[in-house]
């Protein structure tokens, strides 16, 4: 189950028929086999290191570059508590501290019924919104004790189902591109004139500048 | 004086101020092609067909939009720097928004990415970029959701792809996700991170993006806001959209406020003439400092500018006035700090940001980020020496040497020193990590020293800023010996 599976697979080539090169697919592709498992296995690495034409080394290189990829499994909700400047001016120390005494672990684990994982995240562009927090990517805002026991509560009974997927799962919505309008990548090295409506209206240095 | 607020879009306010990407914001559908269309949608990009690409290239160059993303350079300007007869050449929207501080890309994503999309259109149809790349900031779910839904209605509508509207005017716009790392919105990050890498910047020369790009072809990296800017601009012209804001920084800038403010919040303001008083104590904007304190310092330009004091309150929102005076407007965020602020705690969430941030490529940054956040950790946590103080400076010279800059004030005597600053790092993350320490150390010293004499808290200190530094460190027998010998 650790490779993509069937349906994931179409899913990548697709995505890896949108690159003029595949290799630029690595990153939305490690997305997909997070979302699959909730954490990116050395199986699916090597997979997707088969798709783009890359070693399961290179793929491992890249994904452990970017925060967002786990490589064991976390919580089903990933609580990510800012803890940047203007969310530090507005108390998201004493955030923290609740949440670690909530949820009964410390920043970076995993509770033991392997609901949360909890971390301190860096700025999450909300600024003004100070204290913030996401779930799984989802945004809370003016976060209190109150308003964190009570997403807690919600998430754990699963009446936020509807909103925040489990871990792993970021955008619910894929980007589609018909057949009929598509364009179609083509390799950087066979391209070597300007695009058609460019040459409508040549320049008299011929750059189309 | 009115100030309108949507529950929609919670954090925006907008008053009688001309708005140019924040129009729709007063829909709650703003994101929808249905609405798009009814509120004048397309329409830039049909105008933008009507001319010659070097006629709408023509039309940016003499509007001067400025880039949004941090650096401020005129877009129509980027778009020309491209080699002449080099083909393909590719467009990179930067939405990896992330600087401490700004909060609008998400917004203009999540509040109408049509907005953002007819932008891409008319840079693509102008400066001969054959695909688009949309690189949104991983963490952003909902923005990407919006333009996801987005993409797909104006491809089904014809308004991407092949032959759009008609036209001989062909391009592919794809959605592109990163995955966490602040780095990536460095311009020559992005297009690593894009070609599937770890996101580490490339060397300038001579990998500037307009000449070597993604793929080693000429690319334009341009910011959201930059980008959102166009339709308005096709629909109304140069002239119009330089009637707004002043001759150096025509239109409108999307700024954040927070931290100690009564109302923060997100504004488009008219650019290079509102003040930071104004931003800060009108009540069109955020009404004054919270509680009425006294305000201590602000960041200007989002958490890699240097800091402010009430002494340059009356400076205008503008870059120059701003570079001059010793800090940069970046990508408009401004951080408010009252008098209760704990300041060397403040300039510790900032350290330690880049710290984490660094991508490790360039060893000053790598190093020297680290050891300014675990000397400053030292410090704040009571166990710093006067030593300490001096060699935060030391660090930062092997980053940045020479003078840095940082504001004028009036209570130090001190001259504002202007930007820029020299560096020895390839991008500008390292530089980045110095300035909250710089800023912090160089306008409030005695705030430090305190820490050191009292070996305690300063007592004003109303919210602990950062909880991590005060308790990850132990005593060490050496810090705790020195500090006796030295006192």
């Amino acid at each position: 189950m650790s490779r993509l599976n069937e349906d994931n697979v179409r899913i990548a080539l697709e995505t890896i028929a949108r690159y003029p090169k595949a290799r630029s697919a690595m990153i939305p592709l490690l997305h997909l086999a997070q979302q699959q498992d909730g954490y990116v296995t050395n199986e699916a690495m090597a997979h997707i290191g088969e798709l783009v034409g890359a070693t399961s080394a290179e793929v491992f290189g890249t994904a452990t570059f970017y925060e967002m990829f786990k490589f064991k499994p976390v919580g089903k909700y990933l609580i990510n508590i800012c803890a940047t400047m203007s969310c530090a001016l507005m108390g998201a120390e004493q955030l923290m501290h609740h949440a670690e005494r909530r949820l009964g672990i410390k920043a970076g684990a995993t509770t033991p019924d392997g609901l949360f994982t909890l971390e301190h995240a860096e700025c999450q562009a909300a600024c003004t919104e100070a204290p913030t927090l996401q779930a799984n990517y989802r945004y809370r805002f003016h976060v209190t004790p109150a308003t964190f026991d009570a997403l807690i509560d919600d998430l754990a009974n699963g009446r936020l189902d509807a909103e925040i997927p489990p871990h792993g799962t970021v955008a619910r919505i894929r980007q589609r591109i018909p057949a009929d309008r598509v364009v179609g990548p083509r390799s950087p090295d066979d391209v070597t004139t300007a695009p058609e409506w460019m040459a409508v209206a040549p320049t008299a240095s011929g750059g189309g500048q | 004086m009115t100030v309108t607020t949507y529950s929609h879009t919670p954090g925006f306010y907008t008053g009688d101020r001309p708005q140019i990407v924040t129009s729709r914001f007063q829909y709650e559908d703003s994101y929808t092609l249905d609405r798009y269309l009814a509120t004048d949608g397309y329409k830039g990009l049909r105008a933008a067909l009507a001319l010659s690409p070097t006629e709408v290239h023509d039309e940016v160059t003499k509007a001067t939009v400025l880039g949004r993303g941090g650096a401020g350079f005129p877009a129509g300007v980027k778009w020309g720097l491209t080699p002449q007869a080099v083909w393909p050449r590719y467009l990179v929207v930067n939405g990896d928004e992330s600087e401490p501080g700004t909060y609008k890309d998400r917004l203009l994503m999540e509040r109408d990415p049509h907005q953002l999309i007819e932008g891409c259109l008319i840079a693509c149809y102008a400066a001969g970029l054959s695909q688009c790349f949309l690189y949104i900031r991983g963490e952003m779910a909902l923005a990407q959701e919006r333009v996801a839904i987005a993409l797909n209605e104006a491809y089904a509508a014809g308004y991407i792809g092949t032959c759009i509207l008609g036209s001989k005017f062909s391009v592919d716009i794809v959605l592109h996700w990163g995955a966490g790392a602040y780095v990536v919105g460095e311009e020559t990050a992005l297009i690593e991170s894009l070609e599937g890498n770890r996101g580490l910047p490339r060397l300038k020369p001579p990998f500037f993006p307009a000449a070597i790009g993604l793929y080693g072809k000429p690319t334009i990296v341009n910011n959201v806001e930059t980008l959102a800017n166009l339709a308005w601009l096709l629909r109304h012209g140069a002239d119009e959209y330089t009637k707004i804001g002043t001759a150096t920084s025509p239109g409108t800038r999307m700024v954040a406020v927070s931290g100690h403010v009564k109302r923060p919040g997100v504004f488009e303001i008219v650019n290079g003439t509102t003040t930071f008083r104004d931003l800060i104590y009108n009540e069109e904007f955020c009404g004054g400092i919270r509680d009425d304190h006294e305000l201590k310092a602000f960041v200007p330009g989002g958490g890699s500018a240097p800091w402010f004091t009430p002494d340059q309150l009356d400076l205008p929102f503008e870059g120059r006035l701003v570079g001059a005076a010793g800090s940069m407007l970046g990508s408009g965020a401004i951080m408010v700090m009252d008098h209760t602020t704990d300041i060397p705690a403040a300039a510790l969430t900032l350290a330690r940001f880049y710290a984490n941030e660094s991508c490790g490529k360039c060893t000053p940054c790598r190093e020297g980020g680290t050891w300014l956040m675990r000397i400053l950790q030292r410090v704040v946590a009571g166990f710093g020496t006067h030593r300490d103080l001096d060699q935060l400076f030391e660090v930062g010279q092997t980053i940045c040497p020479g003078a840095f800059p940082h504001a004028a004030s009036e209570r130090l005597g001190l001259e504002a020193v202007p930007f820029p600053y020299k560096m020895t790092t390839i991008c500008f993350v390292g530089p980045s990590a110095y300035v909250p320490v710089h800023s912090a150390l160089t306008l409030f010293r005695d705030e430090f020293e305190a820490k050191i004499v009292k070996r305690t808290f300063i007592p004003v200190t109303a919210i602990p800023v950062t909880g991590s530094a005060v308790t990850a460190l132990p005593a060490t027998a050496d810090s705790v010996e020195a500090v006796g010998v030295g006192q």
